[in-house]
């Protein structure tokens, strides 16, 4: 793993007032998690494995990285952090709420009729959601429309899109892939959430990606290679991102699916599994 | 026929360039083929705002969304088979249930597409597209209207498709011809049966008008334009004042005007009604008017499903 640590962390982005310390980010993401797992226990249903992966990366981004304004969900001038894998919406939520997008006990409505908490990510309802999706693979390709948005406006916004390693399956996402290196996109970065894992099993057994850092520099990328539960190297890796002129930058991000739970770390069954609430309870107490 | 003909995607490019002057949130997509589509007029005038997606169409949709969701008026024009059935889930997600304003203008529609065959004949996109809940959908009946549907694509807000012909279609509108969006326009007035028709199947539907006058039957031709939202006062006023119905497009049987229509007749005016259509299957290779005659898309068919309409009234 590279070590970025000689990066400087310095101060949120303009815009962005949480500007948490790496102490305070590590006690946000903890909360959120909590927040997954009471959330899916409560609904019964979701996707709790491949939430609790992206929680790190989910808590740099709302409370350090993005300029963003949760009064005004859509400042125009705002950087966009767009969700592709919309089955990760606990967390989104999570942080959202978090943020002050809206009330924390509305997390406790998800999936129930008439929340505007859906069960994926749904642009229409949910204060602070960029797009719909659910659909896999469609994200980076709604995030390019908004990066080159940017360029037509002379917007200095950056655009961020976190994908899952399983949706890169996807071939839109290749697609999109050679369309934001070939429009030279610098002010969007692809973040991938890589837990290794998809609804049935490891990705290297039901359809291999690997070189998949390689991949993406075929593709005319510039990669940054991180652990993405370190938020030190999740921060820096931004910071790289932002630097990097004439390319779009993929931040690949090494996660373990259910990170923070001992019996969901890499346990396929809670891919698209609530727990039960006897499981929730052993989750939080692992969360204290 | 002996009308004067003209390309509804050349009077498409044309539109997009004036559209373009009057509003520089306007963008265009296209996928490699706008020296087709005629979106190469707007590319050449307005280069900063046309993005050549290449043969990315799936993406393309998905990056109309995003510039769209950014405020812009976005253009995605193909042919129809490359963003409507290729691209349906991308329709659905990235456009439909978020209504965006993402105009789809694509072109090649029916089996006038001709000799390129079955993989380029677009015979299901009218049922793909009205099953789109947040969808208008619009097929110019000639190029005086084409004008018409784009200019009022561009000014209603919310995701529409409108289909365009590849050939020259007969036109049928006199010039300053107003198009209404949502409106159905009475092109020729009768008491015994009226031919719903859209697309190049008006103008079939008014050859065949002529050829039924001949043999007394007073059959009145309505042109529909917008299949969604369509407009049921029309057609319950059809079938009330002439009691029969047929419905001509050049589509599958199944979910485009035809199903449409017999939804509302059957609800408010239950009247006899004909279909001309394509029927369940797909065509071969073959010039336009061969393929029409082949299966069963001319004014001839159109007049034999009147007739057999009127028997049953």
């Amino acid at each position: 793993m590279p070590n970025h640590s000689e990066v400087s962390l310095g101060s949120a982005s303009p815009g962005n007032n949480f500007n948490l310390s790496i102490a305070e980010l590590k006690e946000m993401a903890k909360k959120l998690r909590r927040h997954v797992i009471t959330m899916t226990a409560t609904a019964g249903s979701g996707h709790p494995g491949g939430s609790l992966s992206a929680a790190d990366i989910i808590t740099a981004f709302y409370f350090k990285v993005l300029r963003h304004d949760p009064e005004n969900p859509r400042w125009p001038d705002r950087d966009r952090f767009i969700l592709s894998k919309g089955h990760a919406a606990p967390i989104l939520y999570a942080a959202l709420a978090e943020a002050g997008y809206f009330p924390v006990a509305e997390l406790a409505t998800l999936r129930k009729l008439d929340s505007r908490l859906q069960g994926h990510t749904d642009r229409k309802l949910t204060p602070g959601v960029e797009m719909s999706a659910g659909s896999l693979g469609m994200g980076l390709s709604f995030a390019i429309g908004v990066a080159l948005a940017a360029r037509l406006d002379f917007k200095t916004y950056r655009t961020y899109v976190l994908l899952s390693d399983g949706e890169c399956e996807e071939g839109q996402t290749w697609e999109a892939a050679l369309s934001a290196a070939h429009f030279k996109l610098d002010n969007l970065t692809t973040i991938v959430d890589c837990n290794g894992m998809q609804l049935s099993g490891w990705t290297r057994d039901i359809m291999n990606l690997e070189p998949f850092t390689r991949k993406w520099q075929a593709f005319g990328w510039h990669t940054l290679d991180i652990d993405g539960h370190d938020f030190k190297q999740i921060l820096s890796a931004c910071q790289r991102a932002e630097k990097i002129k004439g390319q779009p930058t993929a931040i690949i991000a090494r996660t373990i699916k259910g990170k923070g739970i001992s019996f969901m770390e890499n346990n396929v069954a809670f891919h698209g599994k609530a727990p039960t609430w006897e499981e929730a309870e052993r989750a939080l107490k692992e969360l204290e | 026929m002996s009308m004067a003909e003209a390309s509804t995607r050349e009077t498409y490019g044309k539109t997009l360039v004036e559209l373009g002057r009057e509003n520089p949130n306007i963008v265009v997509l296209d996928a490699d083929v706008s020296p087709s589509t005629m979106t190469s007029f707007f590319a050449r005038e307005f280069p900063d705002r046309f993005f050549n997606c290449g043969l990315t169409e799936q993406n393309m949709v998905g990056v109309a969304a995003g510039l769209a969701a950014s405020g812009k008026t976005v253009f995605v024009s193909t042919f129809v088979v490359f963003v409507v059935c290729r691209c349906f889930d991308q329709l659905r997600l990235c456009l439909s249930q978020p209504e965006l304003n993402v105009k789809i203008v694509a072109t090649h529609g029916g089996i006038t597409v001709g000799e390129d065959g079955s993989s380029h004949h677009a015979i299901e996109d009218l049922a793909l597209t009205c099953a789109l809940p947040s969808f208008t959908v619009v097929v110019p009946a000639d190029a005086i209207e084409a004008a018409g549907a784009v200019k009022a694509a561009a000014s209603n807000y919310g995701p529409f498709y409108i289909r365009l012909s590849r050939p020259k279609t007969p036109i049928v509108y006199p010039e300053g011809y107003h198009f209404t969006l949502g409106k159905a326009v009475t092109m020729r007035q009768g008491k015994d049966a009226t031919v719903i028709a859209v697309g190049i199947m008006v103008a079939g539907a008014l050859e065949a008008a002529d050829i039924l006058a001949r043999q007394n039957i007073d059959c009145r031709v309505i042109n529909m334009p917008t299949l969604k939202p369509l407009d049921e006062a029309a057609i319950v006023k059809a079938a009330s004042e002439t009691g029969a119905i047929v419905v001509a497009e050049e589509h599958l049987a199944q979910g485009g005007l035809g199903s449409r229509v017999a939804q509302v007749v059957t609800r408010k005016k239950p009247v006899p009604m004909e279909f001309v259509n394509l029927g369940d299957r797909y065509a071969v290779s073959g010039k336009a008017e061969e393929l029409l005659q082949r299966y069963g898309l001319t004014a001839r068919d159109i007049v034999e499903s009147v007739r057999s309409v009127v028997k049953r009234k």
